[in-house]
């Protein structure tokens, strides 16, 4: 039988995932935005199995508006990239450190 | 409990800013670039009616059922109405120096005051929200906003990396907070702060403890705290100085009145959780932020530290947890607000002969005999960020120090003094360097004269007015408003 307990798991491996995914890249920028998407979509998997465990709505209502925002956060990330590759040439996670001090 | 339409009556000052931000879009998309003076004083002019909105809230210090908007997501109080005009003053600040710094570089787009509008707009509704639904709604249309505002400067590679580092560093943080709620929702049953406040009294499960770890370590990203600062310097160098000085007054004083709000509403019946956490990312912060700021070349980039050591003297004040420390913390806020107004407004008005931006530290050496009025500004606001009296900057950590001991918290109070006086140091160095080093020559020695460089000296002398020694016979005032504020958020009822 699968339980809430096997259900929080499985977010939190994903959320530690997409948080390793965001440190341990250092190759490119995409793969971070992907990475943020695995945080997001661990909270909705979070969210909705304790919207449905406790009954009540509001976690599956709450999952909605992540998606929605998180539609809007890659968009603006994704443009903020084109930007960034128009001024130099790399998406390399090495490469973005043109300010140090 | 107010039906739908008192709601929308509530919510005021929302829907100025939304109605105006899609009409003056719609506006910007017809005319171009040419209509974005008239549509930042458009935008100004809104800011300034909501402000008109919020005044009598705080002065009546209202609070209770009857200010709760759509059943328990939202409420106008006088604690929202305090934080919401110091963000329509620092958006203001923002929209007003805009002009004449992005004129210059022909870079002047009519998006910059849409997307400050709605900055503040998510801004209002983070102070506002009293459940997590509203505040992470409010949380996003703020960041999506700066994140743009960071890379505005398309053409400039510095601005481009800006916003880069911010949406990433923003985004994680957007995640955790989100795990956060989740864990929260699931332990709680509710994402109300009432709610959440009542069922976690008593013993705090494992699962409620992590929720609210996440919740506070997201927020601390949000306000730039130690160990979540190293954004901060990256970005406020990369952004455009306009941006800048909007991203460290408004957005600082929205997350950190959200802050107060989860920390004493809903997890409120959890301080002994919470209290160790941040008097100790308080602590790291002021010696961090103080540290940090030694061997910056670039001010903007110690500007950044010095907004790190202030969250962390804030913080003091949260970490007291009492009515008393709150107040403190909002007299602190409008002091810090006022202080970052004027040193950013410093920043922007040094030019070189050619009219590009000076922002190396040495460049201003002699200023006192180039520029004597703007380098007596500098010092008063450094003498303010000190906190050496009988600058006002001295009266905001007066205040939530005296709030720490008379929570008990002597040690911590004693740690932030003793570290104080490292801060102190760096904003001597600058001084000593604009009075008593041979002038660089770098900084032009006329200023500029049109309306953008009136606008500045009037915004300048305000706000250096405000942090000067007369600043004291506001106190009472002061004091009187964050007291109703204050006594706004913790009311129970």
């Amino acid at each position: 039988m699968i339980g809430i307990e096997h259900y929080v798991v499985v977010s939190s491996i994903l959320f530690v995932l997409g948080v390793l995914g965001i440190f341990l890249n250092r190759k490119n920028v995409i793969v971070i935005l992907m990475a943020i998407e695995l945080i997001l979509l661990a909270v909705n998997i979070n969210l909705v199995a304790f919207s449905a465990f406790l009954g009540d709505l509001t976690g599956q209502i709450f999952a909605m508006f992540v998606l929605t925002v998180a539609a809007g956060e890659a968009a603006i990330g994704l443009a903020i990239l084109v930007i960034y590759f128009r001024g130099r040439g790399t998406i390399a996670v090495d490469d973005i450190h043109r300010m140090r001090g | 409990m107010n039906d739908f339409s008192q709601s929308l009556q509530l919510i005021a000052a929302e829907e100025i800013l939304t109605v105006v931000g899609l009409v003056l879009l719609v506006v910007a998309a017809w005319a171009g670039d040419k209509a974005s003076r008239a549509i930042s004083i458009a935008a100004v002019a809104a800011l300034a009616a909501c402000a008109f909105i919020a005044a009598p809230t705080l002065c009546q210090g209202l609070v209770g059922p009857e200010r709760v908007a759509f059943f328990g997501q939202y409420s106008a109080d006088a604690f929202s109405a305090f934080a919401k005009l110091l963000i329509y003053a620092a958006g203001g600040a923002a929209l007003i120096v805009a002009p004449s710094f992005f004129g210059r570089v022909a870079a002047i787009r009519a998006e910059y005051p849409i997307l400050i509008l709605f900055a503040v707009l998510g801004m209002n509704m983070m102070v506002s929200a009293t459940d997590f639904l509203s505040l992470y709604i409010g949380l996003e249309l703020n960041s999506l906003a700066a994140y743009v505002l960071a890379a505005f400067l398309r053409t400039d590679e510095r601005s481009a990396e800006a916003g880069l580092k911010y949406f990433v560093l923003g985004a994680l943080a957007s995640g955790i907070i989100l795990f956060g709620m989740s864990l929260t929702y699931g332990f709680a049953g509710t994402t109300s702060f009432a709610g959440v406040n009542a069922a976690l009294s008593g013993d705090l499960s494992t699962g409620a403890l992590f929720g609210l770890i996440f919740v506070l370590a997201g927020l601390a990203f949000k306000i730039s705290a130690v160990p979540f600062h190293m954004w901060t310097p990256d970005v406020y160098e990369g952004a455009p100085t306009p941006v800048t000085t909007f991203f460290a007054t408004a957005p600082k004083v929205a997350a950190l009145a959200l802050t107060m709000r989860v920390a004493l509403g809903a997890f409120g019946s959890q301080v002994d959780a919470w209290q160790q956490i941040v008097i100790f990312v308080s602590l790291a912060s002021i010696i961090v932020g103080a540290l940090g700021a030694i061997g910056q070349s670039n001010i903007k980039r110690l500007l950044a530290y010095s907004s790190i050591n202030n969250i962390g003297f804030l913080l003091i004040g949260l970490a007291a947890a009492t009515p008393e420390g709150a107040a403190a913390m909002l007299v602190y806020l409008a002091i810090y607000v006022a202080m970052s107004v004027a040193g950013f407004v410093v920043v922007l008005m040094l030019r070189d002969a050619e009219g590009n931006p000076v922002e190396a530290i040495a460049d201003m050496a002699g200023l006192s005999r180039t520029r004597p009025a703007l380098a007596w500004a500098l010092a008063a606001v450094m003498f303010s960020l000190a906190g050496i009296p009988p600058l006002f900057g001295f009266w905001g950590k007066f205040v939530v120090f005296q709030a720490a001991v008379n929570a008990d918290l002597i040690a911590l109070a004693a740690i932030g003094i003793a570290a104080s006086v490292i801060g102190a140091f760096y904003y001597l160095k600058v001084v000593k360097i604009a009075f008593f080093d041979e002038p660089a020559g770098v900084v032009s020695e006329s200023g500029e004269s049109g309306v953008d460089a009136a606008a500045h000296k009037v915004l300048l002398l305000v706000s250096c007015l405000f942090i000067s020694p007369l600043g004291y016979l506001l106190t009472p005032w002061l004091g009187d408003l964050a007291q109703k504020a204050a006594a706004a958020l913790l009311f129970v009822g």
